[in-house]
C-alpha cells in the first residue's frame, strides 16, 4: 500500500506544479528559518560540561560591609580575602579561584611582537575540575600555587602563534617582566559560553554575547600572577575606591571568581551550611554585615540566572517560528482546497471500497511528501543561514554549525509541520460523501 | 455589489477562509511589531555622542608600566602631534563607542550610602574638551586651572562638567550650576552639557546613555595610555594610518592595541553592528512573510476562481458583467483580509505585551498598526488580482457546457 500511495502522491504533486512548488517553498522556507535560529540557540543555551555540571559549584557571599546599602542577591564574584577563606578552607571535592587580566606576552627565541593577551590566573584544580584537555604536558600542582611557581599552561592558538604547533612544554614565555616556563600546552579547547568566567549578566541587559569570548592564552598560578601582573587587575565592582587601582589584594573590592565542585547532594548541603557559617563567622568579626546574603548555584542555574543567551537570538527564534506559523497557515489552506477539490477522485475511490483511512493515508502521504521535499530545501536554507551567521561580528560565530541533531532535527520538523498542516486537510478529504460526488459529476 | 452572496460563499469555505485570515492575521502581528522593532534599532542608531565624531580619532597603547606614564605621555603628545594634519593631541580615558572605563556609582549624599547613577567619568587632559567639540548649554568652559592631578583612577575633587540628561535626572527641575556630588571623590558642577554619551550607551538602559561626566584632569600615571586625535574629517583615516609609524617612533616598548585604535566613525559603526543586524533580519523577515502570505491568498484564490467557472460561467450568462465578477473576488479578499486584520490587530498587542516584558519595548503607536493594516490590504488586493482577472475572463458559454 505505502508504494501505492507514494505513485499516487509523486502524481498528484507532478499534477499540480506550481501548487507544489509553493508549499514546499513555503515549508522550506519556514524550517530554514527556524532551524538557523534554533541551531544558534542549542549551541548557545547547551551545558557547556554535560554529565559534571550538576556537580560544580559557585559560592557566593554579600562581602559590602555598608550597612545601608542591602543588595537582593550577593554579588557575582567575591573579594579576595573571601575567596582565598574559601578556597584554603579545601571543604570542597575540589575549589578554584579564576581572575582574568591583560598581560604582555614576548616568548624568548621567537621573533613575534610582543602581544597583549588575555591572562587566566587560577589554581591547580581548574584543569581537572573542568575537564580541560591537554596536547601536550600538564597542569601545575598544588605545591605550585603554594610556591608561587613561575610556570604557566598555554591555549592551542597561541602555541601555533609562538611555536607554529610544535611541543613548547619548557620553553619560556616572558610575562609582563617575568619569565615563566611552560609545562602545559593545551589541546583546542572552546566552551559555549566561557562557563568559569560568567559574571553580571543581570547587568548586560541582555547584550550577552561576550559571554561566548574564547578562552584566555595564557594560564597561570593565581599566587604567582598576583605578582607578575600586579597593577593590571580589574575589579568587577567595589565598594569604595581601591587604594592603588589594579592591585586589588585586600582593596574594597570584589573581583575573584570561586568554584567548587561536590560530589553528591549530601556534600552540597554541607557546603552550603560551611558557606553559611563562614558568612556568620565574618559578621561576628565586624567584616561583613549582610551574612544571611550567601548562595550556591550550580553550573546551570548560574548560566540561567545570568541569561547568558543574548536577547536579540531569543528574538530571532520566536520570530521565526511565528514566521514558520505563517508558513503551517498558508499550506494548510493551500492543501485544504487543493484536497477538496479532488471530491470526484475520493468519490469514485470510496465508491470502490476504499476506506476513509485509505482516504486520509493517501493524502497524508502526500503532505508528508511535501514535508520531505520541504525538509530538503530546509537544510539547504538553515547551511545558507549559520553562513550568514558566520559572517556576523559576534563572539560565538566561529562555533556555528549544523550538528547531527541538529541536522536530523530539520527533517523531523519539517515533516512534523507537513504532517499537523496535512492532517486536517486530509481529515475532512476523508470525510467527503461518496454518493454526493458522484452525482455531481 | 451585493455583500450578502460573498459571505454567504465564504461560509461554505470556513476552513479555508479562516485559515487564511489567521495567515493574515499572524502576519499582521508580526508585521506591526517587527517595523517596531526596527524603527527602535533605527533610533538607538541615530544617538548623539554630543562629540565631533567625523573629526576624531582615538590611539591606545598597553604593555608599558605607570612608573614611566609621565615621560610617554610627552613622547606620546610630541609624537603624534608631528603627524601630517593632525590639529591637536590630547590625552582621554575613553571616548563614546570606545572601551569601557571610568564608569562608577555616583551619590548625592558624602557618605555614599544611597547611589543615585552609574555614570561614566571622562578624564580628559588640556585640550581635550575643545577636541571632542562638546556643546556647553550653561556655565563656563574648562581653565587651565581646573585641570587637576590624580592619584587615583577619579580625583579627590574636581569641578565637573555634566550632560543636561544627567543634570535632569539628579535635579529635576532645579539649576545645576554650583551643585555637589560624590563618587571616588567630592565634585562641584560648573557646567552643563548639551550632549555626551557613556562609553557603551544603552548597556546601562536606554535612559542613561547620556549619563556622563566631564573632568578636567592633567594626565599621569593614572591617565596614560589613550590619546585622542583631531584632524578634519577627510584627514582622519590617513593620520590614524601614519600613527602606527609615529608609536613605533617615540614608544618602541609599547603594544600599540590596534583593535582598540579607531576614529570615532569606525567605533560608532562597529557598536551598532548588532542593531544592524537585528534591523536586517527583521527586514528579511518582512520580506519573506509578505511573500509567503501573498502567495497563500494567489494559490487560494486560484483555486476558487477554478472551481467556481461554472458558477462564474452562469452569472456571465444571466447578465453580470466582468467588473461584476472582479469586483466580486476583490470584495471577498477584502472581507477575507479584513477579518485577519481583526485578529491580527489583537495579536500585535498581545505580541507587544510579551515583549514588553523581555525587552525595553515600549507601546505599540497605533500608527504602525494603521500601517500594518493597510499594506497588507495592499497586499491582498494585488495577490487577488491575478486571479480575479482570470475569473473575469471566463466566457459566459462555460454555463451551458456540461463536464
Amino acid at each position: 500500500m505505502f508504494g501505492y500511495y507514494l505513485d499516487m502522491a509523486i502524481r498528484s504533486l507532478k499534477h499540480n506544479k506550481v501548487l507544489t512548488v509553493l508549499m514546499v517553498l513555503a515549508i522550506g522556507v519556514g524550517i530554514g528559518a527556524s532551524m538557523t535560529t534554533l541551531t544558534v540557540m542549542h549551541l548557545l543555551s547547551g551545558d557547556p560540561l554535560p554529565g559534571k555540571s550538576a556537580t560544580l559549584f559557585r559560592p557566593l557571599v554579600d562581602p559590602d560591609p555598608t550597612p545601608e546599602r542591602t543588595h537582593e542577591t550577593p554579588m557575582d564574584v567575591m573579594d579576595y580575602r573571601s575567596a582565598m577563606d574559601l578556597w584554603s578552607a579545601h571543604r570542597a571535592d575540589r575549589q578554584t579561584l579564576v581572575v582574568q587580566s591583560p598581560v604582555k606576552v614576548v616568548a624568548a627565541a621567537t621573533n613575534v611582537p610582543p602581544l597583549m593577551l588575555m591572562l587566566l590566573s587560577t589554581t591547580t584544580d581548574f584543569f581537572p575540575m573542568f575537564d580541560v584537555p591537554f596536547q601536550y604536558g600538564s597542569g601545575w600542582t598544588a605545591d605550585d600555587d603554594e610556591r608561587r611557581s613561575r610556570v604557566a599552561v598555554i591555549s592551542a592558538s597561541l602555541n601555533d602563534k609562538l611555536f607554529g604547533g610544535a611541543n613548547s612544554v619548557g620553553r619560556t614565555l616572558h610575562l609582563r617582566n617575568t619569565d615563566v616556563r611552560i609545562i602545559g600546552v593545551l589541546k583546542p579547547w572552546r566552551p559555549s559560553p566561557l562557563f568559569y568566567m560568567v559574571a553580571g549578566g543581570r547587568f548586560a541587559h541582555g547584550d550577552t554575547a561576550d559571554f561566548y569570548g574564547k578562552p584566555e592564552d595564557v594560564f597561570v598560578p593565581f599566587s604567582s600572577s598576583l605578582e607578575i601582573n600586579d597593577g593590571n587587575f580589574q575589579q568587577f565592582t567595589c565598594w569604595a575606591l581601591p587604594k592603588i587601582p589594579g592591585h586589588l589584594i585586600d582593596a574594597p573590592c570584589e573581583w575573584v571568581t570561586v568554584w567548587v565542585q561536590l560530589g553528591d547532594a549530601g556534600k552540597a548541603a554541607a557546603y552550603r551550611r560551611f558557606l553559611a557559617d563562614y558568612a556568620a563567622q565574618q559578621k561576628s568579626l565586624g567584616r561583613f554585615t549582610h551574612a544571611e546574603n550567601t548562595r550556591l548555584p550550580n553550573l546551570m542555574e548560574w548560566l540561567d540566572y545570568n541569561g547568558v543567551v543574548p536577547s536579540d537570538v531569543h528574538l530571532q527564534t520566536w520570530l521565526a517560528f511565528a514566521f514558520l506559523a505563517i508558513c503551517l497557515f498558508n499550506t494548510i489552506g493551500l492543501l485544504l482546497a487543493k484536497f477538496l477539490r479532488r471530491g470526484g477522485e475520493i468519490g469514485v475511490r470510496r465508491a470502490l471500497g476504499a476506506t476513509r483511512g485509505a482516504i486520509f493515508a493517501q493524502f497524508l502521504m502526500e503532505t508528508a511528501l511535501v514535508g520531505v521535499l520541504g525538509g530538503v530545501l530546509g537544510w539547504l536554507l538553515t547551511l545558507a543561514g549559520l553562513s550568514l551567521v558566520r559572517r556576523q561580528p559576534t563572539p560565538y560565530a566561529d562555533m556555528v554549525h549544523l550538528d547531527v541533531l541538529m541536522f536530523a532535527t530539520t527533517f523531523a520538523l519539517s515533516i512534523a509541520v507537513s504532517l499537523l498542516a496535512g492532517a486536517l486537510p486530509a481529515f475532512r478529504a476523508s470525510r467527503v460523501a461518496p454518493a454526493l460526488q458522484l452525482k455531481t459529476q | 455589489m451585493q455583500i450578502r452572496p460573498i459571505i454567504t460563499a465564504l461560509r461554505r469555505h470556513r476552513l479555508a477562509t479562516l485559515l487564511i485570515a489567521m495567515e493574515i492575521a499572524l502576519a499582521c502581528a508580526v508585521l506591526c511589531n517587527a517595523c517596531f522593532l526596527i524603527m527602535g534599532r533605527e533610533q538607538r542608531m541615530k544617538l548623539n555622542s554630543g562629540v565631533d565624531e567625523s573629526s576624531l580619532a582615538i590611539v591606545q597603547l598597553t604593555g608599558f608600566d605607570n612608573a614611566m606614564a609621565r615621560d610617554l605621555n610627552a613622547r606620546m603628545l610630541s609624537g603624534l602631534a608631528a603627524i601630517d594634519r593632525v590639529q591637536s593631541v590630547s590625552v582621554i580615558n575613553t571616548v563614546p563607542f570606545g572601551p569601557q572605563a571610568g564608569a562608577n556609582g555616583m551619590s548625592l549624599d558624602p557618605a555614599m550610602k544611597q547611589i543615585n547613577a552609574v555614570i561614566d567619568f571622562y578624564l580628559g587632559g588640556p585640550s581635550s574638551f575643545q577636541s571632542l567639540g562638546l556643546k556647553l548649554v550653561a556655565g563656563r568652559l574648562p581653565q587651565a586651572s581646573d585641570y587637576v592631578s590624580l592619584s587615583n583612577v577619579l580625583p579627590s575633587s574636581a569641578q565637573v562638567w555634566i550632560t543636561r540628561s544627567l543634570a535632569d535626572h539628579l535635579w529635576p527641575g532645579a539649576d545645576p550650576l554650583g551643585k555637589e556630588f560624590w563618587s571616588g571623590g567630592h565634585y562641584r558642577v560648573a557646567g552643563v552639557l548639551e550632549h555626551l554619551a557613556i562609553a557603551q550607551p544603552g548597556s546601562r538602559g536606554q535612559y542613561s546613555v547620556d549619563w556622563s561626566v566631564f573632568v578636567p584632569a592633567q594626565p599621569g600615571p593614572f591617565l596614560t595610555g589613550s590619546y585622542l586625535l583631531r584632524a578634519r574629517p577627510q584627514d582622519i583615516s590617513h593620520v590614524l594610518r601614519d600613527v602606527r609609524a609615529a608609536v613605533a617612533k617615540v614608544a618602541p616598548d609599547t603594544v600599540l592595541d590596534m583593535d582598540d585604535s579607531k576614529t570615532i566613525s569606525e567605533f560608532r559603526y562597529a557598536y551598532f553592528e548588532n542593531d544592524r543586524a537585528m534591523a536586517r533580519v527583521l527586514v528579511g523577515v518582512i520580506a519573506a512573510l509578505l511573500l509567503v502570505t501573498a502567495l497563500g491568498i494567489v494559490g487560494l484564490a486560484s483555486f476558487w476562481v477554478q472551481q467556481r467557472r461554472k458558477q462564474i460561467g452562469i452569472r456571465r450568462a444571466i447578465g453580470a458583467t466582468r467588473g461584476d465578477i472582479l469586483r466580486y473576488f476583490q470584495t471577498e479578499n477584502f472581507l477575507i483580509v479584513t477579518m485577519g486584520i481583526v485578529f491580527g490587530v489583537l495579536l500585535a498587542y498581545a505580541l507587544n505585551v510579551m515583549l514588553m516584558k523581555a525587552y525595553e519595548v515600549t507601546h505599540l503607536p497605533a500608527a504602525y498598526v494603521a500601517t500594518s493594516a493597510i499594506v497588507l490590504w495592499l497586499l491582498g488586493q494585488l495577490a487577488v488580482l491575478g486571479p480575479a482577472l482570470r475569473a473575469a475572463a471566463v466566457p459566459p458559454v462555460v454555463a451551458t457546457r456540461s463536464v
